[in-house]
């Protein structure tokens, strides 16, 4: 049985630490997420976990404290947002390419500069390429119910990559609302025990962990890395699978909102679900065939997966919460075009970047999305492709 | 999946190499010659020298074996002719060479 409680994001994804009680937490402070070592500090004081709590002087410390505990057969855990994912940027991909089934809690601030503390996507999208798993929650649910999953997901054998679960900072890292929180023995059992097949202690034949990889065998680590990536797809959907059936939430790659007879519909990532769902359902009550697609895992990319389900609408918008500075679109929208290549009949796409460091996005401003991609299904005219939403600006603006 | 690193070579497709090359066994330094990065080579006079051993613990590459209590010639695979030998060697039993191309 479910226990009903109301908690912020950063509460439910310590909580969620706490019932797994991982062998390492390396701990280092940064807004938005600083609640969560702060929370899991106090289970630690309080005798409630058996967790190694380490102290460390960055964040670059806490992600070679991970990737050292994580070599020695540890289950290893961090949480981090913004500059503090941007200065562990050298040990993220020691974590992958050694590959190392860390996990990550990235409370999502947009990475400095200017500095600013409030919430988009730039912080984990510049890790992108990491060689990370990475899952998207809409809200603390989400939150907590990736973080259960996470390990699994990693830890499998023909994966062995290190994840990230990211939240919106603020928004919903501090907002409180009600979730549903599984009991500590069903989580127990449902995350298991970690005994990966190598590891630098306790075993009593050797290791060595991240050697020097020399011309003739650093490009076959690195697709054997892409080959993982590819396997994360399987094992995504696995314990995703395993999940509903423990404790009777679905999960998959993306979240379809009245898709399926969509004309017009959105691809987002994150907590402006919340808010694009209510006018999805205003319009639909005004006989507007509008529909949402919410991405909850970005790496692996669900490309074929996300085409098909985009096959049958007419026109999108793809709604990046972070900048690409590619002078055309956001990382969203460069995955979801390349994603839709392929299909014989393809949407119109529009890229919306929005949010920015923490801008205002409410359903008056979705709507108007949903209206300019009204016009392109009808007029069959793109128009520009790359806008940004919510800026003051002195001429009009496409959105 | 566990492969022995002399199983490893540069024929071996990336399907057979271990998850982010990691070695599962220990002294696999010894099967990776590295000698051929030598500018500078160390020759032992074998007359000169008192073995009194100083130059042994001195190299960082462990390339002057040592049995019995007493250092042979230079393991010439892994030397990298740093010359450190040769400097603290009391008895100039070592001089530097330049390396020879084949
Ligand atoms: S330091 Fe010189 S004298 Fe002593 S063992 Fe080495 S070569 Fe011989
Ligand atoms: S030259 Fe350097 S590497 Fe070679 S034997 Fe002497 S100390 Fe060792």
């Amino acid at each position: 049985m479910s226990i009903r409680e109301r908690l912020s994001g950063n509460e439910a994804v310590a909580t969620a630490m706490r019932q797994i009680d991982p062998d390492v937490f390396a701990a280092f402070p940064i807004t938005p997420s600083t609640e969560i070592p702060q929370y899991f500090a106090q289970y630690v004081a309080d005798g409630r976990v058996g967790t190694e709590y380490v102290t460390v002087e960055s964040e670059h410390s806490s992600m070679s404290t991970c990737v050292g505990a994580a070599a020695a057969g540890a289950r290893a855990v961090t949480a981090t947002s913004s500059c503090g994912l941007a200065l562990m940027y050298e040990m993220l991909y020691v974590a992958a390419s050694a590959r190392l089934p860390i996990t990550l809690a990235c409370v999502n601030r947009t990475l400095t500069g200017p500095i600013n503390i409030n919430n988009d996507h730039s912080d984990s999208m510049g890790a992108r390429d990491a060689g990370w798993i990475q899952l998207y929650a809409e809200n603390n649910q989400e939150a907590y119910d990736n973080f259960l999953q996470a390990m699994r997901i990693a830890e499998t054998p023909d994966v062995r990559l290190p994840i990230m679960i990211c939240q919106d900072g603020f928004i919903t890292s501090h907002a409180v609302e009600n979730i549903l929180l599984e009991s500590d023995e069903d989580v127990k059992r449902f995350v298991g025990e970690y005994r990966p097949e190598h590891a630098l202690i306790g075993r009593d034949t050797p290791l060595a962990v991240g050697p020097y990889d020399t011309c003739p065998f650093c490009m076959e680590h690195k697709v054997m890395l892409a080959e993982a990536m590819k396997n994360a797809k399987r094992a995504v959907l696995d314990v995703a699978a395993d999940f509903e059936r423990s404790f009777g939430r679905k999960y998959g790659f993306f979240e379809e909102y009245r898709l399926s007879d969509a004309e017009v519909a959105l691809v987002l990532i994150g907590s402006t679900a919340g808010t694009a769902k209510a006018c999805v359902d205003a319009l639909r009550a005004q006989g507007v065939r509008a529909g949402l697609l919410k991405l909850r895992v970005f790496r692996p990319f669900p490309a074929e997966e996300l085409a098909a389900a985009l096959s049958g609408v007419k026109a999108v918008a793809v709604m990046d919460k972070s900048e690409g500075n590619s002078a055309c679109g956001g990382p969203l929208f460069a995955e979801v075009s390349a994603a839709c290549y392929e299909l014989e009949r393809r949407p119109k796409l529009i890229d919306v970047v929005y949010g920015l460091a923490g801008r205002d996005c409410t359903t008056a401003d979705i709507e108007r999305v949903f209206r300019r991609l009204l016009r392109i299904a009808e007029t069959g005219e793109t128009g520009a492709r790359y806008v940004h939403m919510g800026q003051r600006s002195n001429r009009e603006e496409a959105l | 999946m566990s492969v022995s690193a002399k199983d490893i070579n540069e024929q071996t497709p990336w399907q057979l190499l271990t998850p982010g090359g990691e070695i599962y066994e220990g002294g696999t330094a010894r099967l990776t010659l590295t000698g051929q990065w030598r500018s500078d080579r160390p020759v032992w006079d074998p007359a000169a020298c008192k073995q009194c051993l100083l130059c042994v613990p001195f190299c960082p590459d462990s390339s002057i074996p040592v049995t019995d209590k007493r250092r042979a010639d230079f393991d010439y695979d892994h030397c990298k002719g740093c010359g450190i030998c040769w400097k603290v060697c009391p008895f100039q039993a070592i001089r530097m060479e330049k390396e020879g191309r084949p």
